[in-house]
Formats: C-alpha cells, sequence, structure tokens
C-alpha cells in the first residue's frame, strides 16, 4: 500500500503525513477536532492504534519507505495510559528511534511525538497544522524513501 | 597460555566433567580460525588454538549446545563473558550446563590491517609484550600492536571477566574506554555529512545476515528479516532504502542488550562499521537514561523494558547535537 496524496495542485507540495493515533486518546481528540469544526490538513492520513506503544519503530520506517514526509505519534499523556504504562514505553523507544534517524543524517523535523488528550481536540488541530508546516518546509523526503514508490 | 588451556581442557574432558569443549580451531592460515566443538582430546591436541586470532564470541553457540545432555567447557575473553551474562539472563543458556573458563585476552589482531601494512604469507603471530610477533615464510616482524589490533580491541571497555566458573591467566579490571569518541565525532557533523557517511557504509551491504547470524544479542528463534510477507526479509537491497532499514532496525532490536562486542564489525565482509550503530543507542542511553552495561551483572532491568514517569519526552532529540 502508498501513501496516496491527490489532493492540491502538482505544483504546490502538498507532504503526506502518517499519524499513528492511539484509540483511547487523540484519536477520539481527533474526532472531537472534527465534531467541533476545527481544521487541521487533509495531508494528515490518520492509523488508529490500540496504543502509542503499539507503533513498531519498523511502522515508522516503513511509513517513510512507502512515501511519507512526515510521521507523528499520538498517545495518551504520560500517566494517563489506558493500559497504565504503555506510553513510557513508547517513549524511551521514539525517543532512540529519533536519535538514530538523526544519526543518520534524517531531517529532526520529520518525526514526532505528541500526548493528545481525547478532550483535546484543539490541541490535536493545532499540533497537525504545525507539523504539516514544519514538514512542508522540509520539503519531499529524499533521504529515506523507496525509489520503487517514485511514479 | 594455549598450552595451559589445552591442558586444563584435556583435564577437565578425561575426568568427566564436562562432554565437549568449545574453544576455537585452526584453520588453513593462522588468522582463519572458527568455533569449533571438541569432543575428544585427540581433537583438540590435533585442531585447538588460542592466537591473536581468535576474535569470535563463543557465548552465542551456547545457546544451542547448552540445550544438550551433560556440561561443556566454553573458554570466554572478558568481553564474551559480557554476552554470556546477557544471555543467561534472557534464559537462552542454561547455566547449569556450562562450565565457564575465563581466558585473559592481550586484543585481538586484524588481518585487515596487517595485509595493509604488506605482510604476506604469515604463519603464525603472537604476543611479545606490547608488541606482535609476526612470523612469515620471508622471517619475522616485530610490529607495535596498537596498529594491528581490531579497533573494538583499540578501545577494549573491559578486561574483567564478569562470569566464570575458573580463570586462567591473569584477571583485569574494567577500562576506561574511549569507544564513544567516533560517535561523537558524527554527531559533531551536519545532518548532511552524517546522511552521506551512512550512504557511503551502508550501499556497500550485501544483505549476507553475517552480522545478524553472529550477534549473540540476535538469538531470536523466528527473525524478522526470515519473513517473506514482511517486505525485508533477506535478499539483495533492492533499494538504498533498505540498507538504512535493515541496520537501523537490528541495532534497534539488540538496544539495550548489545554489550558492544564487536561481533558485527567483525564478521562483515564489507567492512561497514556497524558497531557504531549500536554504540549510539549505548550512548544514547547512557546519556538519557543512566549508566549502563548489559551483561555486566545477571538479570539487570534493561532500558528498553522499564520506564521512569519523568524520562525525557522524544523532543529532546531535536535539541541535542548539530544542525
Amino acid at each position: 500500500m502508498q501513501v496516496n496524496n491527490s489532493t492540491g495542485s502538482k505544483d504546490v507540495f502538498r507532504p503526506k503525513i502518517v499519524a499513528f493515533c492511539c484509540n483511547w486518546c487523540s484519536y477520539a481528540g481527533a474526532d472531537l477536532a472534527g465534531t467541533n469544526r476545527l481544521n487541521y490538513p487533509a495531508d494528515v492520513k490518520i492509523i488508529r492504534v490500540p496504543c502509542s506503544c503499539r507503533v513498531n519503530p519498523l511502522f515508522v520506517l516503513q511509513a517513510f519507505q512507502r512515501g511519507a514526509d512526515g510521521v507523528i505519534i499520538c498517545g495518551c499523556h504520560p500517566g494517563d495510559c489506558h493500559y497504565t504504562s504503555g506510553n513510557y514505553y513508547a517513549r524511551r523507544r521514539m525517543t532512540l528511534l529519533f536519535s538514530m534517524l538523526d544519526f543518520m543524517g534524517i531531517e529532526k523535523g520529520r518525526t514526532r511525538v505528541e500526548w493528545v488528550s481525547a478532550a483535546e481536540g484543539a490541541k490535536f488541530a493545532d499540533t497537525m497544522n504545525d507539523f504539516v508546516s514544519t514538514v512542508t518546509a522540509l520539503g519531499e523526503n529524499r533521504r529515506l524513501e523507496d525509489l520503487r514508490c517514485r511514479k | 597460555m594455549q598450552k595451559v588451556m589445552l591442558e586444563r581442557a584435556k583435564a577437565l574432558l578425561s575426568d568427566g566433567t564436562v562432554r565437549a569443549v568449545l574453544a576455537w580451531e585452526k584453520g588453513d592460515f593462522a588468522y582463519d580460525t572458527t568455533p569449533a566443538v571438541f569432543n575428544s582430546a585427540e581433537r583438540l591436541e590435533k585442531g585447538f588454538v588460542y592466537s591473536p586470532f581468535c576474535g569470535a564470541n563463543l557465548s552465542k553457540y551456547l545457546i544451542k549446545e547448552t540445550q544438550k545432555e551433560g556440561k561443556i567447557l566454553v573458554f570466554l575473553k572478558p568481553c564474551d563473558t559480557y554476552s554470556f551474562n546477557q544471555l543467561v539472563s534472557e534464559h537462552r543458556i542454561k547455566r547449569e550446563n556450562v562450565y565457564v573458563v575465563g581466558v585473559e585476552c592481550k586484543g585481538m589482531l586484524d588481518i585487515e590491517k596487517i595485509r595493509e601494512k604488506g605482510v604476506t604469507s604469515l604463519i603464525s603471530a603472537s604476543w611479545e609484550g606490547e608488541q606482535v610477533r609476526l612470523v612469515t615464510a620471508d622471517g619475522e616482524i616485530l610490529a607495535d600492536s596498537s596498529e594491528l589490533m581490531q579497533e573494538r580491541c583499540l578501545c577494549c571497555k573491559s578486561k574483567k571477566h564478569v562470569a566464570y566458573d575458573e580463570l586462567l591467566g591473569e584477571e583485569g579490571e574494567v577500562l576506561d574506554s574511549n569507544r564513544f569518541d567516533e560517535v561523537a565525532r558524527l554527531e559533531a557533523m551536519s545532518a548532511k555529512e552524517r546522511f552521506e557517511f551512512w550512504r557511503g557504509e551502508l550501499s556497500r551491504c550485501i544483505r549476507c545476515n553475517a552480522c545478524r547470524n553472529v550477534c549473540p544479542a540476535c538469538s531470536c528463534e523466528k527473525c524478522i528479516f526470515d519473513n517473506p510477507d514482511s517486505g525485508v526479509q533477506n535478499k539483495a537491497a533492492a533499494d538504498p532504502f533498505e540498507e538504512n532499514l535493515f541496520h537501523v532496525i537490528r541495532a534497534f532490536h539488540v538496544a539495550g542488550r548489545c554489550t558492544d562486542c564487536g561481533e558485527c564489525s567483525r564478521v562483515c565482509p564489507e567492512h561497514i562499521p556497524l558497531h557504531l550503530l549500536n554504540r549510539k543507542f549505548i550512548k544514547d542511553i547512557n546519556e538519557l537514561y543512566g549508566e549502563f552495561q548489559a551483561g555486566e551483572t545477571e538479570l539487570p532491568r534493561e532500558p528498553l523494558t522499564e520506564y521512569k514517569a519523568d524520562d525525557v519526552e522524544p523532543g529532546v532529540v531535536y535539541e541535542r547535537g548539530a544542525e
């Protein structure tokens, strides 16, 4: 599967963003942003996961491989995990993974972890707007892409 | 040293303490010693060797060997004992089926560095204080060991055995190693330079999987890279991305468990400095979550199976390092 993005005209760069959202918080937060009619870019493709710690480092890399320009992981605030401690583990893992990607020379702005609760629809929209603009400024993901995804 | 080890192995084999001996066997050349299981004194007499080319870490072979009945004797160098401890705490090695003999190590030689010096037809090598005596078909050479040692031995982290039943030779100390210097040097580069550096190194990867097969921490019975449906299975990389992905994920899977034995870089036929990836994880763990040396003690809590409520946020990555 490839991340498709057919919206927008050809000349303007629209990034492809993959957002892994925890079912118990940020996924509901995205819902709330929607019901509150808050705008966030359609470039964000949400993937629902049962917990932020479900996100295997391989998922992040494979998202990049299949053409994503940025990957964001949203989970419950530390201390609020539905499974008590999942987000704590995710926090350590993602810190190390992001640090390694930085070590390999991948731009830092392409990855992010945010804690967004189910009540924070506004924060969700703000986070996504901010992340999309950061990634847009970075441009296309050239350093970590699979050339076979090029058309 | 080799004589003492051989006598001890034969003694333990003959009095029935152990059923076999896991050690290094002579190859066709002085530098191609291989790990082998010896089950008789005759075989030991014929093939056993302990030379400055016995770099192989024998702990991983114990996973299979200790499943069998009876004790096996194994010779472990100081850095190998860390991997041994790690595997024991992961319940991969049956401790009661092993008789560990710690052997002293003065550092192992790198045949590539010897070749670069223009030395050919090497017959044997031995330690002489801080120097190395190379015996070749054309005569003997006395060389400075620091020029010929493997990279991992030049920045040796410990000469102390952390696990053994018996010790042959002298016990050393945990050393103050400068092994993170190279990682720090890379960290100080710009992102673009680092990207170029790793592209240059990793693009040579031929996906032979030697690094995975030799790694004592990579001991899963089913490896993700063997799954034909994963999209990342073992095959020649079709794309630069796959090399990055393979090595990042492989290093990540051993993060927090890697003892930094350096076997991955030793076996790499393309001489990719894979240990730098592992050391980057170790350095980050040390800096962010407190000093940790895998395998130092049995049954430690590993950094990635543990957490603290006030751990740093992943955003810390953006503030560290250059650019």
